[in-house]
Formats: structure tokens, C-alpha cells, sequence
């Protein structure tokens, strides 16, 4: 029990803070994601060929590549990429990326790509009716959208985007390899210098089965909130 | 774009894609039978025996597949008994640790899919094989199992296209397998783009792959 102890001697306090790392992470991963379905979901549903061969790569390719890879691809790519750009605008110096941005990115483009496809699926299965009514009423678009179909979609998508939420959670670990100090590296450093794997790794275990739990049971809350009326 | 690296690593990736598989299909048989085990248990009247298939499937869903491959390879090594048992020669080897782990992660979801199939067989299949006078083993073998397996086919497929990028996390625990390689290239040359684009092909292409086949299946297991 010492091991997990606060203060100096066990690594209480460090796998604390390593856990509101990880929630961080994930919840802007997931704001990320939300930002690039936003995107890609119109792209998905419109009529032009070009726009939905663009959001259909997006999301087979990154739903069939491992996640590990496209962190790789950011962690070694991503501030080559930007310092490309920088140098089109004339800054020579050299840019490092800090790894809570590579990982929050790239995670959040995961994702995004499982998010465009809840999306989709919710407002496809949204009645064809409603969508004309809108039109026949002749309401503003943006009342349209937020007031009408958003509020039907959400009911809809709420619990596919629980699952998404649990993937993004549980994807956070793979960020370990970039550096990124959050429970997975946490860790690795403990079981490192304690020479207690076992335990340090059963503990990690632990945390990511309440980080879950606890999500599990206010996404309920969540999805009773969105489905009264029905 | 630097078409020579894309030329020289593209054997290498290939050469790595045969572990890939190896671990793919290893951790998908071993999980079918785990599935299947766990999946009757889940279905027993015993409160106590599906409180146990619950908990196991509970346990591994809940946590990341890296966690449960570093427990098993970092972890299990500490216990001094398991050391002086046969188990060893297995647990030392990251490629059979990287098997367990699969194996056990993905027999977690394929019980939920499985017990989901067979919780929607319809009573009234399983009562016509009754009153016909067959037994008991006849009927799971002969009807429960045939109308689970078309049940469960989409969401299966799923499970290996999820299995297969899992297998990513081999690389971690020092194995050879496609990310492995791409991660040694990328490390070495600094040229991330390039090997992103062959690795993730042979990735998707594999994915290609199992989503025909099990659309295949799907087509030949249906109603006729």
C-alpha cells in the first residue's frame, strides 16, 4: 500500500495527476473529434460525388489504419509538417510541438472519423418528414438545424457516442509512447523504478476500469435527459 | 515524397505482414473458443457463473489492450512461482504474451456478440427442436449455433478488422509486425509520411480483404 501512497515516498499523487491527464486528453481528443465530424458529416451526406469521396477516405482510412500508426505519424511527422509552413512564411527556427497537442490531435482525428459515422447514421435515420416540414414552414436554417434535427439527432446518437467516448478513453494509452505523461507512462515509470510491474500495471488497469464505470453512469444520466418525451 | 524509401521498405513491411497475420489469426481462433466458452456461461441460469462471464467481459472491455498485454508481459514475469513452472517458457516469449493478451481481449467481445446472437434466436426454434424429440446438445450444435453464427457475422467482421489493428500493439513489446517495422523505418530515416503510406495500405488492404469475406459469408448464410 505504501506504493500508491501521497508525497514523496509512494506515487500517489504522480498516478493522480497522471489520471486528470488522461481525462484531458480525452475529452479534447474527443472535442477535437466532434470539430472534424462537424465537418465531415455534411461532406458525407451531400449530393456531390467529389465531397463524399473525400469524407468517405477520410473515415475508411483512418478507421482501418491502427491507431498506433497514426500516432506515429504525428508524433515524428507533425512538427516537420508545421515547420514547413513556417518556413513558406519565412520563420527558420526550429518548432517542437508539445506532446499533449500531438497526442490530443491525432487521437481526436480517430475519433472524429467514428463520430462522422454516428452522425450520419443519426440524422439519416431522422424521419424524411421532419426535414420537409422544416421547408414547408419555411424556417430559418440555423433554427433548422439547432431547434428541430439537432435535438432529435442527439437522442439518437448519444448512445453510439458513448462507445465513441469509450474507444477515445481507452485509446489515450497508446499516447504513452510519445512521452506524454499520463497513466499508461505514469506507469511505466513506477513499475520501472520500483521494479513492481505487476502492480503498478494491475493499478493502471484499476484506474481506466473507473474512468469507464464513472463515464458509463453519467452518459446514462445524459441519455434519460435527451430521450424524455418518449 | 522520396519514391526510393517508398521502393526499399516496401519488402520489409511486407515481410512483416506475415507476423501481423500470424498474430491475428492465432488471437482470433484462440478467442472464438474463449468467446463461445464464456458467452454459454453468460447465458447460465447460475447467478454466480454469469456474474463471472460478466466480470471477465466487463474487465477486458473496460481497460486498453496495451494495459493488458504490459501486465501479462512485464507482469506476470514477477511472480517467482510462475518462473519454475512450465508456463514460463511460454510467458517469456513476447510473441505468445502478445497472443495471450490478443486472444483474451478479443474472446471479451466476441462473448458479448455471440451471447447477443443467441439471446435473439427465437424461443420458438428452440421449442420446435424440443417437441421434435431431439436432444439437447443436437439442438445447440444443429440450431442455436448455425442461426448465432449468421446473427453474429456484421458485427464479427467488425471484431476482426478491431483485432487487426490491435495487433499494432505487438510492436510494443518488442515484436516485428507491420507497425514495428514502419516504427524502426520512421525512427531511422525520419521520413513518417512515406512509410504512413505503405504500412496503412497494407493495413487497408487486409481490411479489404476481411470485409468481402465476411460479406461473402453473409450472402451465403442467408435465409434462403
Amino acid at each position: 500500500m505504501d506504493l500508491i501512497s501521497f508525497g514523496d515516498n509512494g506515487w500517489g499523487d504522480e498516478l493522480f495527476i497522471a489520471t486528470l491527464m488522461t481525462i484531458a486528453v480525452a475529452i479534447t481528443a474527443m472535442l477535437i473529434g466532434f470539430l472534424f465530424a462537424l465537418i465531415f458529416t455534411p461532406l458525407k451526406l451531400s449530393k456531390n460525388k467529389f465531397l463524399n469521396l473525400i469524407a468517405n477516405s477520410y473515415t475508411t482510412v483512418v478507421r482501418g489504419v491502427p491507431e498506433l500508426l497514426v500516432i506515429y505519424l504525428f508524433f515524428f511527422g507533425g512538427s516537420s509538417a508545421i515547420m514547413y509552413v513556417a518556413q513558406i512564411f519565412g520563420y527558420y527556427d526550429y518548432i517542437e510541438i508539445n506532446a499533449f497537442i500531438t497526442g490530443a490531435t491525432s487521437i481526436g482525428i480517430i475519433s472524429g472519423a467514428y463520430s462522422t459515422e454516428v452522425f450520419r447514421g443519426a440524422i439519416q435515420s431522422i424521419d424524411k418528414g421532419q426535414f420537409e416540414a422544416c421547408h414547408v414552414l419555411g424556417l430559418k436554417k440555423y433554427i433548422y438545424f439547432f431547434k428541430v434535427i439537432m435535438p432529435q439527432m442527439l437522442r439518437l446518437a448519444i448512445p453510439n457516442l458513448s462507445n465513441v467516448w469509450q474507444i477515445t478513453l481507452k485509446d489515450t494509452s497508446l499516447i504513452s509512447v510519445t512521452g506524454l505523461v499520463e497513466i499508461m507512462r505514469q506507469s511505466y515509470i513506477a513499475a520501472g523504478s520500483t521494479r513492481d510491474p505487476l502492480f503498478f500495471y494491475s493499478f493502471a488497469a484499476l484506474l481506466y476500469l473507473m474512468l469507464t464505470y464513472l463515464s458509463m453512469k453519467l452518459i446514462n444520466r445524459l441519455e434519460k435527459n435527451y430521450s424524455r418525451g418518449y | 515524397m522520396d519514391l526510393e524509401l517508398i521502393i526499399t521498405s516496401f519488402p520489409k513491411l511486407l515481410g512483416a505482414t506475415l507476423i501481423t497475420l500470424k498474430l491475428l489469426s492465432a488471437s482470433l481462433f484462440f478467442g472464438l473458443i474463449l468467446g463461445l466458452f464464456f458467452a454459454i456461461l453468460r447465458l447460465n441460469k447460475n447467478k454466480l457463473v454469469s456474474g463471472f462471464a460478466y466480470g471477465y467481459s466487463y474487465l477486458f472491455r473496460g481497460t486498453p489492450l496495451l494495459v493488458q498485454i504490459f501486465i501479462i508481459y512485464f507482469g506476470l514475469g514477477q511472480i517467482e512461482y510462475l518462473r519454475s513452472t512450465f508456463l514460463w517458457v511460454i510467458l517469456k516469449e513476447p510473441y505468445w504474451c502478445a497472443i495471450i493478451a490478443f486472444s483474451l481481449n478479443t474472446g471479451a467481445y466476441t462473448s458479448e456478440i455471440l451471447r447477443s446472437a443467441f439471446q435473439t434466436i427465437k424461443p420458438g426454434v428452440i421449442e420446435a427442436g424440443r417437441s421434435l424429440g431431439l436432444n439437447k446438445v443436437f439442438i445447440f450444435t444443429k440450431i442455436q449455433i448455425p442461426i448465432a453464427i449468421k446473427q453474429s457475422l456484421p458485427a464479427y467482421g467488425n471484431e476482426i478488422i478491431l483485432m487487426l489493428k490491435g495487433t499494432s500493439l505487438a510492436s510494443t513489446v518488442t515484436l516485428m509486425d507491420i507497425t514495428g517495422v514502419a516504427k524502426f523505418i520512421i525512427s531511422t530515416t525520419f521520413r513518417p509520411v512515406e512509410v504512413f503510406i505503405i504500412a496503412g495500405s497494407i493495413y487497408l488492404f487486409i481490411t479489404f480483404l476481411v470485409h468481402n469475406l465476411i460479406k461473402y459469408l453473409e450472402k451465403k448464410y442467408r435465409y434462403q
